[in-house]
Formats: structure tokens, C-alpha cells, sequence
């Protein structure tokens, strides 16, 4: 017995949520592009975006065992939100941030309550399909959204009237970390929480869970909802840094996309996403010079590999091989 | 009334198409529950095979297309002993993963053989062009598909009905615990139905080239519309595979031709609502 289940819940989850100097050492190391690699910033800036974006997916697929396919979905209604407000006159972008990740959790709420309902291949379809809805609507509004051109004419306002977004992008990376750092804190919170342990539980045994008294639809539907407005978030940065917004933002390819990240970092780990964030993104980078369709040769083949030897990611590997060490020591 | 008509037939043709691309994953996803993913990139294989065929060795069409079910159930069962037997028990998600990155790696191969261009085939001179009948014109490609997909239909109902191997099956897609405790080889079997519905799907991707084309993006692009049919129709229900083929068939044809604009808002809306309304499909049990 260790002394943390002897002193009760409260003081296990304190135990758990205390930052590890491996953490602070992580996030000390994100400010190391703005000094080491300057010409680095504007990928530096979509690997914190694509962090984010897997950070969401991970609260609801690696914390709460929710399959989704569609995740994209939410990332791209927070982008067309925040670039559609540019377009329409209101350019600030810390509201534009919160206004959508509002209208992308509010899209969460309300298809919350059909994903709470469904499991298995049912859950696959409706996910799919849902993000496939979505991508067939923008692409049929185009008066709205630019359709296949995509949304023309965004102008980001400088942050706080002082921060003006530079060709470098010193300024979106430092606003897109910021804001990754901020809401990684909140998830970090959430996970540690009482909360954060039921959900693992709902993951575990769905079923077994509303006999301890865990209102289960309700908490996948919190979690659902929570997950959306920070994919939304994740959305409207791209939007704001990159002042464009294509429909590949809500596209099957970018549901996919995230699932790789999130899987190959490890799900249900806080950093697996980031950390696969970074590898993925670093890694297409490299490869740019290869045709898109051979770059996803590569990543079916890393999909089946990780699958098939790090069931649980590069984290969940690495924590296997410390776990090996010390038992030998 | 003749464009009804027309919009009807074409709607068949298209339906019994994804008929006989799904069936196969409609079975063994009842039999082991296993989400493959992948079903289309079996498909793509037997059109390829098809193509090659035809234009590099200059086969006739119905020649190629026994090559192409053959082909197609090979390689299942080359993927089925690597890969997917030691995720029958794993859950959704890594099964999942695991078949969309054989889906990428198809879909790469294809295209680093074959370029990402359409493909053209070659079809004997008789299946070309159309016949006129009572007033209208029918294209003899897709009477030819009808007919086909019909024969395919009948012989595999009968199979399932009435022999020993399609009661062990029905056995097995109804409670898999029970039929083992029976002394049915499930795994056997599993085998055997998943190369089966995989050679289908390979001969449906043969026949599919002349209607749907056949570019490296038809394993993503098809497999949607397959996993609708299996999921609407019910898994491991036939009739049920069936029906949903041909409801989407004719649903998206009629999208195609009175409400373009809308593209496939309307199948996706669709399905979504009869989802929810019947999360086990038309004719599911489970």
C-alpha cells in the first residue's frame, strides 16, 4: 500500500497533480525557439496550435474513451468564427479567441447529446458523420465561408493595441504558447480533479460507474463540451495567425491528422499530445519536399507501428522503459 | 416520368455496387466486430488489378474479373494472419487506427504505382453504349452491373440459407460464444468469410471503374459510404445490406440530379437520423 490511498482521495490527487520538474523543464523548453531558432517561429507557432487542438482530443478520447472522428469539426467552427469576425470589422483577437470557443462549445453542447448515447460502430458513423456534415455544409455555403477558395480578407488586430503580428511570427508564437499554456493549466486542473478521475473511470467500465454514483451522461457530455471549446480555440488561433481559413480546417484529413498526433505522443497522458504535436509536425516539415500522398505512406506505416509495438505511444513507451529500470535496479 | 425513371435505374446500378463493396464487411463486422477500416482498400486493389490487366496485358474485361476477386481475397488473408487477428479483442479505437493506416499505405502505393489519374478502362464493345426500351434509353454497362450484382445477391442468399457453411456462419454472427461452444472453428470461418467478402469487395472495385472511377482516393472516399450502408443497414444482416445499399444508391443519385447544390449534405443528414432512430441498423439485432 502506498501512503497516498492510506491518507484517502484527497490527498491522492494531490499527490498526482504536484508539477514534476520533468513538467517544468518541458515548458521551459518551449520559450527556447524565441531565442535558439527564430527562423523556426511560424512552424513553432503550429506545433503549440496543433497542440492544443490535440490536448482537446485527448480530454475527450484518452481521458473519457470517446472515439472521434470528427474532431476537426469544432476546430474548424472556432476558425471560421474567429476569421468571419475579422472579415466583419471585429479584428481583436483575445475576444475573437473567446468568442469561438464559445461557438464552437456551444456546437459541442448541443451534439454532446447525441454522442452520449452511442457506442462502438455507431459512435464511429455518428462522429464521421458529423464532421463530414459539417465539411459538406461550409463547402456548399460559399457565400459565407469562401468555399473551396476559402474566407478572404482577415486582418488581426495587435494584441492587447500593442503586440502587432510580424512576418516572423515572434508575436504568434508567443501568443499561441501563452494561450496553449493557459488552457493546459485549466486541463491539468480538470484532469486532477475529482472530475478528472471519474471520467478515467466512465473510460474504464462505462458501466460500472453509475453504480459509485458517477452521473455518467452527464460528466461525457461536460467533457464533450469542454473538449469542443478548446479545439475551437485551437481553431481560431490558426485563423488569427495565419489570417486564412480553407476548409481543409474542418476536413477528414485533420480529424485523422489529430488522432495520429494524439495517438503517437500517447493518449490519456497529458503531454502525449503535445508531444505528438511536436513530433508530427516537425516530422512533415522535414519532409515537405514529398509529395503529400507519399508523406501519408509514412504515417500509415508509423499509424500500424505504433499500434502494433507502442500500443500506448512514445510517452507510454518511455514510461514502460523507466518503469523496466528501476525494477532492475 | 422518364427522368424519374432514369434517376431510379442509375440509382440501382450505383446501389448494387455498394452492395457488393459492403457486404463482406457487413459479416464479418457481425462475426468479430472488428472495424475494418481498410474494406475499400480491397476494393481499390481488385480495380487496379483489373486496370493493369486490361491495359498492360491486354486481358478482356471478364477475364480480369476473377483475377481481381482473387487477388483481392489474397491479400486479406496475407493482412488478416500479419495484422488484424491480434485485434479481434482490442478495442474500437486501435482497430481503428490500425486499419486507417493500411487505408494511408494503399492509398500512397496506389498512388506511387499508378499516379493519382483516373484510370480508363476498356470494355468490350457489347456492354457499350445503350438500348432503347419502351421510350427510354438504358446504358447496357449498368443493366450488365444490375444483373451481375443480382446473380452475386441470389447465390449468396441461397449460400446462407440453405448450406452448412452458411448456417455456421448465421451461427457464428449471432452469438460467436455460443457457436464455439458448438464446436464451430469460428476462427476457421472467420477466415474463410473474410476473404470472401473481400474478394466481393475487390470484384465490385472491377466493376465499380466503369461507374465510379478509379483514382488512389477511392479506398477514403468509398469506405464512407460503405461503413453508412453496413451501419444503416444492420451488421451481419444481408437483407439489410441490401436494402441500405440500395436506399443510398438511389438517395444519393436523387441528390445528384434534383438538389446538386446541396452535394452530400443530404446523405450524411440521412444517415445521421436513421442512426439515431435505429442505432443498430434497419435489420440489426445488436
Amino acid at each position: 500500500m502506498t501512503s497516498a490511498s492510506v491518507a484517502g482521495p484527497h490527498a491522492y490527487l494531490q499527490a498526482q497533480a504536484r508539477w514534476r520538474r520533468g513538467e517544468i523543464a518541458f515548458w521551459l523548453a518551449t520559450l527556447l525557439p524565441l531565442v535558439l531558432t527564430p527562423d523556426y517561429l511560424v512552424l513553432a507557432s503550429q506545433v503549440a496550435i496543433a497542440g492544443l487542438f490535440a490536448l482537446s482530443l485527448d480530454l475527450i478520447l484518452g481521458f473519457s474513451g470517446i472515439i472521434s472522428l470528427g474532431h476537426a469539426a469544432y476546430f474548424g467552427v472556432g476558425a471560421y468564427t474567429a476569421g468571419l469576425l475579422s472579415v466583419w470589422g471585429w479584428g481583436e483577437p483575445l475576444t475573437g479567441l473567446l468568442i469561438a470557443g464559445l461557438a464552437a462549445g456551444l456546437l459541442g453542447y448541443v451534439t454532446s447529446f447525441i454522442i452520449a448515447r452511442f457506442h462502438h460502430l455507431a459512435l464511429i458513423m455518428i462522429t464521421l458523420g458529423l464532421g463530414l456534415l459539417l465539411q459538406e455544409a461550409a463547402n456548399s455555403a460559399s457565400w459565407l465561408t469562401g468555399g473551396f477558395d476559402g474566407l478572404q480578407g482577415i486582418n488581426t488586430w495587435p494584441i492587447l493595441q500593442k503586440f502587432d503580428f510580424d512576418l516572423y511570427g515572434y508575436t504568434a508564437y508567443s501568443y499561441s504558447l501563452a494561450v496553449l499554456f493557459i488552457v493546459f493549466l485549466a486541463a491539468r486542473r480538470l484532469v486532477y480533479s475529482p472530475f478528472g478521475l471519474a471520467l478515467r473511470g466512465i473510460r474504464e467500465n462505462g458501466q460500472r460507474m453509475p453504480a459509485i454514483g458517477a452521473p455518467v451522461y452527464s460528466h461525457i457530455r461536460t467533457i464533450y463540451t469542454i473538449g469542443a471549446m478548446i479545439a475551437g480555440i485551437a481553431g481560431a488561433l490558426l485563423a488569427q495567425t495565419t489570417e486564412t481559413v480553407s476548409l481543409e480546417a474542418l476536413g477528414f484529413q485533420r480529424s485523422a491528422d489529430v488522432v495520429v498526433m494524439l495517438i503517437v505522443g500517447g493518449a490519456g497522458r497529458l503531454y502525449g499530445g503535445l508531444i505528438g504535436a511536436i513530433v508530427y509536425i516537425v516530422a512533415r516539415d522535414r519532409f515537405s519536399g514529398l509529395n503529400p500522398q507519399y508523406w501519408y505512406f509514412w504515417i500509415g506505416l508509423l499509424l500500424i507501428a505504433v499500434v502494433m509495438l507502442l500500443p500506448n505511444g512514445i510517452l507510454g513507451g518511455l514510461a514502460l522503459l523507466a518503469q523496466r529500470l528501476r525494477a532492475k535496479s | 416520368m422518364a427522368a424519374v425513371f432514369g434517376m431510379l435505374f442509375d440509382g440501382v446500378a450505383y446501389g448494387m455496387l455498394l452492395f457488393l463493396m459492403s457486404v463482406g464487411l457487413s459479416v464479418t463486422l457481425g462475426m468479430m466486430n472488428f472495424v475494418n477500416l481498410a474494406h475499400c482498400s480491397f476494393a481499390m486493389l481488385g480495380g487496379y488489378v483489373a486496370v493493369t490487366l486490361m491495359n498492360a496485358w491486354g486481358w478482356p474485361f471478364f477475364a480480369t474479373l476473377p483475377v481481381a476477386f482473387m487477388a483481392a481475397a489474397a491479400a486479406s488473408v496475407v493482412l488478416e494472419r500479419l495484422f488484424f487477428r491480434r485485434f479481434y479483442n482490442a478495442g474500437d479505437l486501435q482497430q481503428c487506427l490500425l486499419t486507417i493506416g493500411i487505408v494511408f499505405v494503399s492509398i500512397a502505393g496506389a498512388a506511387y504505382i499508378y499516379g493519382t489519374d483516373q484510370q480508363p478502362v476498356h470494355l468490350p464493345a457489347y456492354l457499350t453504349g445503350s438500348i432503347v426500351f419502351g421510350g427510354m434509353e438504358f446504358a447496357v454497362y449498368r443493366l450488365f452491373l444490375i444483373a451481375t450484382a443480382s446473380l452475386i445477391t441470389l447465390v449468396l442468399v441461397v449460400g446462407i440459407e440453405t448450406t452448412r457453411f452458411g448456417a455456421q456462419v448465421r451461427a457464428a454472427v449471432n452469438n460467436q460464444r455460443m457457436a464455439r461452444g458448438l464446436g464451430i472453428d469460428v476462427d476457421g470461418l472467420f477466415a474463410v468469410t473474410f476473404a470472401l467478402g473481400s474478394g466481393l469487395a475487390g470484384l465490385g472495385g472491377a466493376l465499380a471503374i466503369e461507374m465510379l472511377g478509379l483514382d488512389p482516393s477511392f479506398a477514403l472516399t468509398y469506405v464512407i459510404y460503405v461503413l453508412i450502408v453496413v451501419s444503416v443497414g444492420g451488421l451481419g444482416s444481408i437483407a439489410g445490406t441490401f436494402v441500405a445499399a440500395m436506399l443510398l444508391g438511389i438517395s444519393d443519385m436523387a441528390g445528384k440530379y434534383y438538389i446538386p447544390a446541396l452535394g452530400s449534405v443530404l446523405i450524411y443528414l440521412v444517415m445521421l437520423a436513421m442512426i439515431m432512430w435505429r442505432p443498430t441498423g434497419l435489420f440489426g439485432r445488436r
